[in-house]
């Protein structure tokens, strides 16, 4: 049996999708098989940043639907095999995401997958809480900033009655993945830090994403950052990140540290 | 004609207490009654509008005395809505009907009071329906042993509420009694909402977005700023909202 994780946030553009490609890749470089599945229905992105948009042929909505079989609308990775993608229809409203619907393509994938990864819409609607409903795991992706940490906020309450696991009395395991921090602005005080985020989420730190321009340009050329370079800064967290969410007991280091010395001595000087 | 309401709506009947002033006479009705006029003298309109019962408990008097009273004190403008300790004897349909089973409740202040105690004016009663008279009751409170997370609402109007955690902004906390929070208070919080103003609200650290006790309230932007991010708690004097550190 796989384990279901949803990535989700609340807020829009602060990297949800990104990160449902990045860790997805970073698994399947283990050899674990894994599905990424785009819940985004009618604003679909992760065929895009995991490089796959001309081979959709069918969607998560056409499996529902009862239009094609699960089989033949995943989408297979051409860099790593163990790799697919469910994507989202872009054509389709998004009520035609119905629970049942959803509850049989997740137990089905379940069975055949180690990881099954959905990236969640921005909002609280029903593609969000569907999205989160059959989830095991989550990942709250938040950027360093009072919009975006309240927004998840709100979600991590909606985690916490809305899915099936807190509906039969059991607790989500909540992970909180801080991306798009900029250690410089954070010591500058442009940005919230690392502490004050967790002050105000509680939950536990899943690992923290630099800022980065490799991020921006792994999008572009439709490869999940993990997988485009591994070596940048943003893929070695993520890769941290992987191993955090497989068990691994690992100090979250703050990226770009040479860069928060000097943020500090500009920093000061400023002041 | 047509009786068109051959089937009528069944009168509604429903059981409601009421806050009444009792009103406790002694003999000789004429001292006390004066006394009462040197009262309504220093406050005048001090009964009008106020339902009143008239506790004739334990009084020797008959009938027309009784009567000549209520009389006397419908002149001063003092309606009298009941009667109560009075025997069935004493009363008939000419008269306010009797009273059974007053709770006690707290005193109404009289005003200014005057050397010579003026009129017992305190000791109102609950009247109809009689109530049960209940026993010492305890107030229920509610705990929250998680954070209360943005968009979450605890709404318990029957007593205290108690939170191990915080209360992150865009949060609600609303009780009919003291709000106790073990953790930073981010969003809303308002106390006594049934009407308690003697109901505070205690918290871990104060950064709150709004206070509110019994109706008043206070935004961020009116909080002492000295008083942000530290212990504090919060509570009503007259119409003011007041907020100290703690500890």
């Amino acid at each position: 049996m796989g384990k279901v994780i949803v990535v989700t946030s609340g807020k829009g553009g602060v990297g949800k999708t990104t990160s449902s490609a990045a860790l997805g890749a970073a698994l399947a470089q283990n050899g674990e098989k894994v599905v990424v599945v785009d819940f985004d229905v009618g604003l679909r992105n992760l065929d895009l940043v995991m490089g796959a948009e001309r081979r959709v042929v069918y969607d998560l909505v056409n499996v529902i639907q009862g239009e094609a079989k699960l089989t033949q609308a995943l989408i297979r990775d051409k860099r790593l095999e163990s790799l697919y993608l469910l994507p989202a229809s872009q054509t389709r409203d998004k009520d035609n995401l119905t629970p049942e619907g959803v509850e049989k393509v997740i137990a089905a994938l379940k069975n055949a997958f180690d990881w099954v990864i959905c990236d969640s819409p921005a909002g609280i609607e029903r593609g969000a809480t569907l999205a989160m409903r059959h989830a095991d795991v989550a990942i709250v992706v938040t950027n360093p900033e009072v919009s975006s940490v309240r927004d998840s906020d709100r979600i991590i309450g909606l985690l916490d009655s809305k899915t099936l696991k807190a509906e039969n009395g059991e607790r989500i395991e909540k992970h909180l993945l801080l991306t798009r921090y900029d250690a410089v602005r954070a010591e500058r005080g442009d940005m919230l830090k690392v502490d004050d985020v967790l002050e105000i989420l509680s939950i536990p730190l899943l690992g923290i994403i630099p800022e980065s321009m490799d991020v921006l340009r792994a999008s572009n050329v439709g490869a999940p950052v993990t997988l485009a370079d591994g070596r940048s800064a943003p893929a070695l967290a993520y890769f941290e990140a992987t191993r955090r969410l497989k068990g691994e007991t690992l100090p979250v280091t703050i990226p770009g540290d040479k860069r928060s010395f000097l943020g500090k001595i500009f920093g000061r000087k400023a002041a | 004609m047509t009786d068109v309401l051959t089937q009528p709506r069944p009168i509604r009947l429903k059981g409601r207490s009421f806050l009444a002033l009792a009103l406790t006479p002694e003999l000789p009705f004429a001292d006390w009654l004066r006394r009462l006029d040197d009262l309504a003298a220093r406050s005048a309109g001090f009964f009008l509008r106020r339902p009143v019962v008239l506790d004739v408990e334990g009084l020797d008097i008959d009938r027309a005395e009784l009567r000549e009273l209520v009389d006397q004190l419908n002149a001063r403008n003092v309606r009298v809505m009941g009667i109560e300790g009075a025997r069935s004897s004493l009363l008939g349909p000419d008269m306010p009907p009797a009273m059974t089973d007053g709770r006690p409740a707290a005193d109404i202040e009289a005003p200014e009071k005057a050397s010579a105690e003026p009129v017992e004016a305190a000791e109102p009663v609950m009247s109809a329906p009689p109530v049960a008279a209940t026993p010492v009751q305890t107030t229920p409170s509610l705990v929250v042993s998680r954070p209360v997370r943005s968009g979450q609402s605890i709404f318990f109007p029957e007593g205290d509420v108690t939170i191990i955690g915080s209360v992150a902004s865009g949060a609600e906390i609303v009780a009919g009694g003291s709000i106790h929070i073990y953790g930073p208070l981010r969003g809303r919080a308002l106390a006594g909402s049934t009407g308690n103003a003697s109901a505070r609200i205690f918290c871990r650290k104060l950064e709150a977005e709004l206070i509110a006790i019994d109706g008043f309230y206070k935004t961020a932007d009116d909080m002492e700023p000295e008083l942000r991010g530290k212990p504090g708690q919060v509570w009503l004097e007259g119409e003011t909202i007041k907020a100290a550190t703690l500890g």
